[in-house]
């Protein structure tokens, strides 16, 4: 099976190898180039006369229930983040493993937090095999120092809907953490102790995993509507005392970021999209959840009240800014990917014009088509940008991995991508000769607004012909480069030995980089 | 901090809300050549460079034996060395070498006596994260403070700092103030910043001309010995009742005093009264002071607002200074500038009619007339001087109608 590795320079000039954890993958072939054939993937066939006719499909513990779907040696499990850094189901399904003295499984998260510290040790003795999802905080710094039995695989959350329905990753058991269930197994994230809003990331395992549990903390008596995910994909359900620590799973309050610098940036980028134009009557938006993108809402917020301006839909992750925007009429829709805030979970409960929505709807590549590219104008965050606009989110400079892709690969499809970010964090340049880790094509990344200048991509002609005559302070990425190291020093690059530690997967499942295990400094 | 025997000296800042800085422990030996023991989180991208730089510094003061310890977060170059520095001279404090890093070609530009002073901006004088991106909320002037807002254990350490912030942290025009600690110890702040171009010295609790003219003399003799042909403003800061009753001397103290503060602080203490959104109890010391500043033909400046979270009432506040005949206000931080230089800048009405009554004066004196009018109304010549300014303003604060 594991046949001789060899590498290849992908289209991005990175170098990769033929095969991940033993099974082929294909070398990046450039945006929209790679053409997928063939079938999607499907489940086994299953038949109502398998299940209680009364529609009750409860079983005593998630241990039974895991038992009955059969976990064994080398399976894939899936797992959600909707819980985020307030997840206990995670934790309680790999304990059961342990304690079973189950081996090598595939861990196929949508994301993990810093909460999940709690599974080194099992990927330590082998219980664990590999993650394949995002690893933030200590299960990146884990993975980067080489201690991961197999390699890590990331994907963005269309990659992760791509893999699944083409087949790329079959997923044996998927759990599936539900703020509220009925016995069937129908479930949403709107109601109950662990509410989250929506279930989107749990879309694809619901309908492609081989079995597929439902565990909830608030179980309701059928029917549990609107059911976000369908108890007729679901085959057992649970109920257990908590889902997760409702403090962390989300915040009672978002907040704007206080940080005067990072205010500045925020302003500046709406200014950007004020003299261009791309704050229009009708247009949409995304903005994610960090400080600085919430406040760039805000002055977008300023904008189109002064301006009479209204925006036709925004994406959310929603929060209590956006879901006020939606009530005072300057945003017509949200369709939301998650929400951050109790605000936003209240509102996608009370108001039809709160859509929620999945990777399949806005990000996947195997869609009809997807909702990301008719986003006029997305705000993203980045670890690193190069000079060719190439951007990093998952390694700092120093090598490690410490952020999962998310929806920032997806997102890059938007209409034009404006990237807010420092030239530098404690003397540690953003704007560099060339990314760490290549997570998105610079031909994708439109404009970079650092708090020392504005630069934008030479190929958006039009973005640049339109600032001119402006006082926006436009330079060139090369510039800004230059201005980072002049204040920080040219910084010494990453070490690292030749081992892989985790494959970056481009949207389409072909992989733009790789990470490799940091070097540690003797001494 | 020194230690009994003075071989040891700690400076410098560590810890979790620490950035940019780094906390220094240097223990000067007989032997065993220089150990440097260095953490950072930036330590594989900037170790070598860091050691290096660690290397330099001692051995420029003569220390070729000693431990270094460097606990760092992000600290750059010119935080380092100021640390180093700082370091040895807590352990010989008769070291009169200084370790200059450049002087960048764009800190280099001058300053007016007459240049505006809406919003100057504090900076505490040890805390290197705040100076490094002040220039991007293009305040007026930025104030690197080495009074109140440095602890007294860390005076000296601070002065190094501010040295090297003014040499190579670029405040992108800004006009470059050091707020000295008063005298005497004053006098030791002077001699350290005064040759890396400082544009003016802001005097603490001001109440004494003397004073007022020996730092001018002090500034002129440390320029002079450093072949610096410029001149160093002074904004004395009243702060006392005793000042209050003085502002006029102090105005005229000596030509280079360009502006003068109130410190409502301190001057509330001083009264023995509660401080006010409303500043009733400071309204006489407040228009004294313009009255005195304007008799002296120079800029009155008010208090800094201390509730950083209320931009409604720095606006009002910022709106009655103006209307009281201050020319600015100090900021303790960025988000204020914006709000201050608004306030302080002409609105579109004045701007409008300045213009106007310029125009007609123009007309006057090109049609060789002794009286100028506008309509039927007659204008005098104050009320041209006033004109006059308000389209300097204008201009300089970019609110002319057609720019932006």
């Amino acid at each position: 099976m594991a046949k001789e590795i060899t590498w290849t320079r992908n289209a991005a000039g990175r170098m990769v190898p033929s095969a991940i954890n033993g099974k082929p993958v294909i070398p990046y072939q450039g945006v929209g180039k790679y053409a997928p054939t063939g079938h999607k993937h499907g489940p086994p066939i299953p038949s109502c006369r398998d299940y209680p006719p009364d529609g009750d499909k409860r079983v005593a513990s998630l241990k039974e229930a895991l038992v009955k779907a059969g976990l064994r040696d080398g399976m894939t499990l899936s797992t959600h983040h909707h819980f985020r850094n307030g997840d206990y189901l995670a934790n309680m399904i790999f304990d059961i493993a342990h304690e079973l003295g189950v081996k090598d499984l595939r861990w196929f998260p949508s994301a993990s937090f810093p909460c999940h510290e709690h599974l080194i040790p099992y990927l330590e003795d082998g219980t664990i095999h590999h993650i394949e999802g995002s690893m933030n905080g200590p299960l990146g710094r884990f993975a980067s120092e080489g201690k991961m039995k197999g390699t890590g695989v990331l994907r963005s959350h269309g990659g992760r809907y791509q893999a699944v329905q083409d087949g790329e990753v079959h997923i044996d058991i998927a759990v599936i953490g539900a703020a509220c269930a009925d016995p069937f197994g129908n479930a949403n994230g709107l109601y109950g102790p662990s509410a989250t809003g929506l279930l989107g990331f749990a879309l694809a395992d619901s309908q492609y995993a081989d079995k597929v549990i439902v565990v909830t903390d608030n179980m309701v008596p059928f029917p549990c509507v609107p059911w976000q995910i369908q108890g007729n994909y679901v085959d057992y359900t649970v109920e257990v005392d908590k889902l997760g620590d409702p403090e962390k799973i989300i915040s009672g309050t978002t907040r704007i970021t206080r940080s005067p610098d990072r205010l500045y940036l925020a302003e500046l980028t709406a200014r950007f999209c004020e003299v261009t134009g791309i704050i229009h009557e009708g247009f949409s938006f995304q903005t994610g959840a960090g400080g600085t993108s919430l406040a760039v809402g805000e002055y977008f917020r300023e904008i189109m009240k002064e301006k009479g301006i209204k925006a036709r839909f925004a994406r959310g992750g929603s929060n209590k800014y956006l879901v006020s925007m939606l009530e005072e009429g300057l945003v017509e829709y949200i369709l939301d990917g998650q929400t951050f805030d109790l605000e936003g979970v209240r509102s996608m409960a009370e108001n039809p014009n709160h859509v929620w929505t999945s990777p399949f709807t806005s990000y996947n590549y195997h869609g009809k088509g997807n909702f990301a590219g008719m986003v006029d104008v997305v705000i993203l965050g980045a670890t690193e940008v190069d000079v060719q606009f190439n951007a990093n989110v998952v390694t700092h400079s120093d090598g490690y991995l410490l952020h999962g892709i998310g929806g920032w690969q997806n997102c890059l499809f938007s209409k034009t991508v404006i990237l807010p970010i420092p030239l530098f964090r404690d003397r540690i340049p953003v704007v560099v000769d060339e990314v760490t880790t290549l997570c998105g094509p610079g031909e994708l990344i439109d404009v970079i607004v650092t708090e020392r200048g504005i630069a934008i991509n030479p190929r958006r002609k039009d973005l640049i012909e339109k600032v001119k005559g402006s006082d926006l302070p436009v330079k060139s990425i090369e510039q800004l480069k230059e201005e980072a190291e002049k204040i920080c020093g040219k910084p010494r690059k990453a070490a690292f030995t030749d081992k892989v530690i985790a494959a970056i997967k481009w949207v389409d499942g072909t992989v733009i980089d790789v990470v490799r295990q940091v070097r540690k400094d003797e001494g | 901090m020194k230690d009994t025997d003075k071989l040891i000296s700690s400076v410098g800042n560590e810890g979790g809300k620490v950035r940019s800085d780094c906390r220094i422990t240097l223990e000067i030996k007989d032997s065993g050549g220089l150990v440097v023991d260095l953490t950072s989180k930036v330590k594989s991208m900037y170790g070598d460079r860091m050691e290096a730089l660690t290397r330099e510094v001692l051995s420029f003061f003569g220390i070729p034996h000693a431990h270094v310890r460097i606990v760092d977060s992000g600290s750059l170059d010119l935080v380092l060395a100021a640390r180093l520095e700082a370091a040895v001279k807590m352990i010989r404090p008769d070291e009169t070498r200084e370790y200059l890093p450049p002087l960048l070609q764009e800190n280099r530009y001058p300053s007016r006596r007459d240049a505006f002073r809406f919003s100057r901006l504090y900076l505490p004088g040890n805390t290197p994260a705040l100076m490094l991106n002040a220039g991007i909320h293009k305040p007026d002037g930025i104030i690197l403070d080495l009074e109140d807002s440095v602890a007294p254990d860390k005076k000296e350490e601070a002065r190094y700092l501010v040295r090297n912030a003014l040499r190579q942290v670029n405040f992108y025009g800004a006009e470059r103030m050091v707020r000295i600690n008063p005298l005497p110890a004053g006098l030791g702040d002077l001699a350290v910043v005064i040759p890396h171009n400082v544009h003016m010295i802001l005097v603490p609790k001001a109440e004494d001309p003397a004073d007022l003219r020996l730092i001018d003399e002090t500034n002129r003799k440390i320029l002079k010995e450093h072949d610096r042909e410029q001149e160093v403003f002074l904004m004395p800061i009243i702060e006392t009742a005793l000042g209050v009753e003085r502002a006029y001397d102090l105005a005229t103290a000596v030509p280079s005093v360009v502006a003068m503060a109130i410190g409502l602080e301190d001057l509330t203490a001083d009264l023995g009264v509660a401080r006010t959104a409303e500043g009733t109890e400071s309204f006489y010391a407040r228009t004294r002071l313009v009255n005195a500043c304007k008799a002296a033909g120079i800029q009155p400046i008010d208090s800094v607002f201390s509730d950083v979270s209320d931009m409604e009432g720095l606006e009002a506040n910022a709106l009655r200074s103006r209307a009281l005949g201050f020319e600015g206000m100090g900021c303790i931080h960025p988000r204020q500038i914006r709000v201050i230089r608004k306030a302080f800048s002409p609105t579109p009405e004045e701007i409008e009619k300045a213009s106007r009554i310029m125009e007609a004066f123009r007309e006057a004196r090109e049609k060789g007339l002794g009286v100028v009018a506008l309509g039927s109304k007659m204008i005098d010549p104050p009320v041209v001087k006033r004109a006059e300014r308000i389209m300097r303003l204008a201009e300089e604060t970019g609110s002319l109608p057609g720019k932006e």
